[in-house]
């Protein structure tokens, strides 16, 4: 007993240290999304392109969607650009653009030279529907289930590594959820 | 003489001049329906939390989202909106993140009752410490050959003491 004792105090600091140890490694930016597990919000925004359309949810859903919220004036956004162009390509998401809180002629600039990997964009100029959606920063991109369900959202650029890490197990949990006809 | 005229209104110009760089930082101006409506507004920006920085409230924060947020607060405020319903809205889109008084809930029990935990743990711990004292006070009375024994020790030593100063002082 009294061993245990002597050494108690021992014991807290290893254990203080040990948790502090961990917190140096956390992400403080990696948030979880609160509208994770929660329906996609509604939304009527003009697309991109094409400033008399409207799109609304219903356009978005179906498949495996992944939505890149991207604008002109983010950086991070030219960086992850190269690797949308080549997810496009992927036939197990549906890629969409949400343009936030851009400006229309400069982002249209922007899909002519640098390619355009989605199927549309949405033109959100105001931020109203990255507002419902959390969004807090550019890029952002949310994952959304063939029931409309969001599953996943991530801040930051994809690329080969965090596609691989972050969003390949999870595309693979839906389909397998898709084909036992959940 | 017209110098000393001038001299005066130059120096608060320039000086109004810096005042004005000062104050140039990005505030909005928003016109509240009524007193109460402005002060609620300035508690809840400072209540809620910037999601895109670490630690600054809405109040604060030059951050563009800041800026979208706080127009925000101030639109749901003019609809009438309470002040749950509005922190509601927030919640629900950016997450308890953005509270900086957590709500209680069982993710944060730990956060609010923590502490008096702790004291409570505190208070036990220095009782169990007070009473073990009282204990060993009690056990220092000593027996009575415990008793003789002192009494031997101490006369011995006063005999050693009276011998040693006695031949000091023979020495002298």
């Amino acid at each position: 007993m009294n061993v245990v004792i002597r050494f108690l105090p021992l014991i807290l600091v290893i254990f203080l240290g040990g948790v502090l140890y961990r917190g140096l490694s956390l992400n403080p930016q990696d948030m979880p999304s609160a509208l994770v597990g929660k329906t996609m919000p509604e939304f009527t925004l003009s697309t991109l392109k094409e400033a008399e359309k409207t799109v609304t949810k219903a356009d978005l859903l179906g498949n495996i969607v992944l939505l890149n919220v991207w604008a002109t004036w983010c950086p991070t956004c030219k960086y992850e650009h190269p690797y949308l162009v080549e997810l496009a390509k992927n036939p197990k998401v549906t890629l969409y653009g949400l343009n936030y809180k851009d400006d229309r002629l400069a982002a249209q600039q922007w899909l002519t030279q640098y390619k355009d990997p989605y199927q549309f964009s949405i033109f959100d100029e105001y931020g109203t529907l990255g507002l419902d959606l959390g969004v807090f920063g550019a890029p952002e991109t949310f994952v959304i289930d063939h029931h409309g369900v969001i599953r996943k959202r991530f801040a930051g650029a994809i690329d080969t590594r965090t596609w691989r890490k972050e969003f390949e197990p999870l595309i693979k949990q839906i389909m397998s959820e898709q084909q036992q006809g959940k | 003489m017209i110098m000393r005229v001038l001299l005066p209104i130059l120096v608060i110009n320039i000086l109004g001049l810096f005042c004005s760089v000062v104050q140039a930082s990005p505030v909005e101006t928003f016109e509240f329906k009524d007193e109460i409506t402005k002060v609620r507004f300035q508690a809840l920006s400072k209540e809620l939390r910037c999601p895109k920085c670490q630690n600054q409230n809405l109040a604060d924060s030059n951050s563009p989202i800041s800026s979208d947020l706080r127009k925000e607060l101030y639109e749901l405020l003019q609809q009438g909106k309470a002040d749950s319903e509005v922190v509601d809205f927030m919640v629900a889109r950016y997450g308890e993140f953005v509270l900086y008084r957590p709500r209680v809930s069982s993710v944060t029990y730990i956060l609010w009752f923590g502490p008096a935990l702790l004291i409570f743990i505190g208070v036990i711990v220095v009782i169990v410490i007070l009473r073990k004292k009282t204990v060993t006070q009690e056990n220092m009375v000593l027996n009575s050959t415990q008793q003789e024994k002192l009494k031997k020790l101490l006369a011995d030593h006063a005999d050693s003491n009276s011998s040693s100063t006695s031949s000091t002082a023979n020495k002298e």
